[in-house]
């Protein structure tokens, strides 16, 4: 293989894991819409504070398996808390006053955590080393794999729980009608609160990998606004959307910063993913795979 | 019933799947309900006619659940649900369908109607997410529930269709089916035959008084369709502007003056439409 494939080929494998990982965060965006419809803007904020969690027990002397089971069941309470505390009673409000409430979460969220923690980057160590694995002629970092297979297992997880699963289609029911699914005497509150919790089991994961990868500090909840270019990009409500969304924005990143960066001088990977977005917005609003929207008047 | 129908089944007396009492409902400064009570006996087929508009919906939907009334009851043996919420009515066994279908469009039939059946699962959020040992025996007997109203139905060759794809027809009967699926004891139908042809109309009636005749369902059904109506309902109530302006068997509700004059001349009688 000449150098330059090999070079666009490291690109491309970087790309596409990074952007897994992306996938990961924006399924857990992905789930409280298609079933609540509510936007979350605090996504970014749960990856952090789960990342906070993990570091917390770990500082702890705790094993990591302890500091897993630990986030695992604190987001899933979180998940339900918020949605019992401040979302329940926003039902039924116009869909500006959910996003208020979680940007207000979200404010929240970054400004307690220095107050609690400190801050300073503390770093999460996972027991993977650092030396690169080679995949073909191009390497990755330990962290990247072990982020992109995680990321791999949730949609294989989750598709199965939409496609057969009876609480999965139940899910869906609520998503698709919520009005019919009460008729059917679905309970769509405790199904909110169970697509509210299942963000918070995508984060606790996501604050893990992405935790490991960039030390934990209140700028971990930026990775969240990458959340955006990938959803737009994917459709809302689309499972699958979030998976292409995020394999499509993590490459063009790493494209982006391998080839255009030397002219440049650096930045657009930063910016590129947005560029696309804003395509995607004025050619397919509602996405690749999003459902279009028909409004009967 | 209200009026004259009173006497007629007095030997039902006391014995209502449902009562309405003096409900009303008004959304800002219009009045889509505005006092109206009913009866519905055990085993009757009750339909509710009016012009566009007159709240036939509105009653429909305070009977289910979505709409709280203003004022009044809403009685279903013998228990006062008025402020239950939709989800907990269904699982008391009132059932219903929508005047626009509103299948689930990406699930297959069977799918739709195993949704049917949610109400009726005992098995917990833990074990059917796990699906194992209890869960799977459950859904066993939910499966058979369902392959039991497809028979019924004739839906056979279309359980793993997407229901998006089936003719509007079928689609309305699927919609029947899941309701079914509930085991309800109370159907409400709105607008079961709307936009459907003469064969399919003639299909969903033989249906309706099946499943009212056969599994002992009580419906009551809002219909624009006089011939049917007059065909098969026990009793009719005619609303018109949220005001119940008449109510009896279909006979009476024929000869009634006021009847008449609400619908302008136009023909009710058994033999047209």
């Amino acid at each position: 293989m000449s150098e330059d494939l090999e070079f666009a080929f490291a690109l491309l494998l970087s790309g596409a894991s990074i952007g897994l990982m992306y996938s990961l965060i924006a399924l857990g965006f992905v789930l409280v819409y298609k079933a609540t419809d509510a936007i979350n803007f605090a996504q970014g904020e749960f990856v952090m504070l789960a990342g906070m969690i993990v570091v917390t027990v770990l500082g702890a002397e705790a094993p990591l398996i302890a500091a897993i089971v630990v986030v695992l069941l604190v987001m899933i309470g979180f998940g339900f808390g918020l949605e019992k505390v401040v979302l329940r009673p926003l039902l039924g409000r116009p869909v500006v006053a959910v996003i208020m409430a979680t940007i207000g979460v979200a404010a929240v969220l970054r400004g307690l955590s220095p107050l609690v923690l400190g801050i300073e980057t503390r770093a999460l160590p996972l027991p993977i080393g650092d030396e690169p694995i080679a995949i073909g002629p191009a390497s990755l970092p330990p962290i990247q794999v072990l982020g992109a297979v995680v990321a791999i297992l949730f949609f294989i997880v989750f598709s199965w729980f939409f496609k057969k699963s009876r609480m999965g289609i139940a899910m869906r029911a609520v998503a698709d009608n919520q009005q019919v699914a009460q008729a059917m005497g679905i309970n769509v509150e405790r199904y909110f609160a169970i697509a509210w919790a299942m963000a918070g089991i995508v984060s606790a994961l996501g604050g893990v990998v992405w935790g490991a990868m960039l030390g934990v500090d209140v700028q971990l909840a930026l990775v969240g606004l990458k959340v955006f270019p990938v959803v737009i990009l994917g459709g809302l409500d689309s499972i699958g959307g979030a998976l292409v969304g995020g394999l499509i924005i993590g490459i063009v990143e790493s494209l982006a910063a391998g080839y255009l960066d030397p002219y440049v001088g650096g930045g657009t990977k930063d910016f590129a993913p947005y560029v696309l977005m804003i395509l995607v917005l004025m050619i397919r609003p509602y996405g690749i795979f999003g459902r279009r929207q028909i409004e009967r008047v | 019933m209200v009026g004259s129908s009173t006497q007629r089944l007095a030997v039902q007396a006391g014995d209502n799947r449902l009562v309405v009492e003096s409900v009303s409902k008004r959304f800002g400064g219009v009045v889509a309900v505005q006092d109206v009570s009913l009866e519905v006996p055990r085993g009757a087929i009750v339909s509710i006619i009016g012009p566009n508009g007159a709240g036939k919906t509105s009653l429909l939907n305070m009977i289910s659940g979505f709409y709280k009334p203003d004022t009044g009851r809403v009685i279903f043996d013998g228990r006062d649900i008025t402020q239950k919420k939709p989800s907990d009515i269904a699982a008391l066994g009132i059932a219903r369908t929508f005047q626009n279908i509103a299948l689930f469009s990406g699930l297959t039939v069977l799918d739709n109607l195993m949704l049917g059946r949610h109400v009726r699962m005992k098995a917990g959020v833990l074990a059917s997410v796990v699906y194992w040992g209890m869960a799977q025996k459950e859904d066993i007997a939910h499966r058979a529930a369902c392959e039991e109203i497809i028979d019924f139905l004739k839906l056979q060759d279309l359980r793993k269709q997407p229901t998006a794809s089936l003719a509007y027809g079928l689609r309305k009967r699927v919609e029947l089916g899941r309701a079914l699926a509930v085991e309800p004891s109370l159907l409400l139908l709105d607008e079961p035959m709307g936009g459907m042809n003469q064969d399919e109309k003639e299909d969903m009636a033989r249906y309706i008084l099946d499943v009212n005749q056969e599994r002992g369902v009580t419906v009551v059904l809002i219909e624009h369709d006089m011939g049917v109506v007059m065909d098969i309902s026990d009793l009719v109530v005619v609303l018109d502007r949220g005001r119940c302006i008449a109510a009896g068997t279909p006979e009476e509700v024929q000869r009634d003056p006021a009847v008449i004059q609400a619908y302008l001349g136009t023909a009710i009688s058994g033999e047209g439409a």
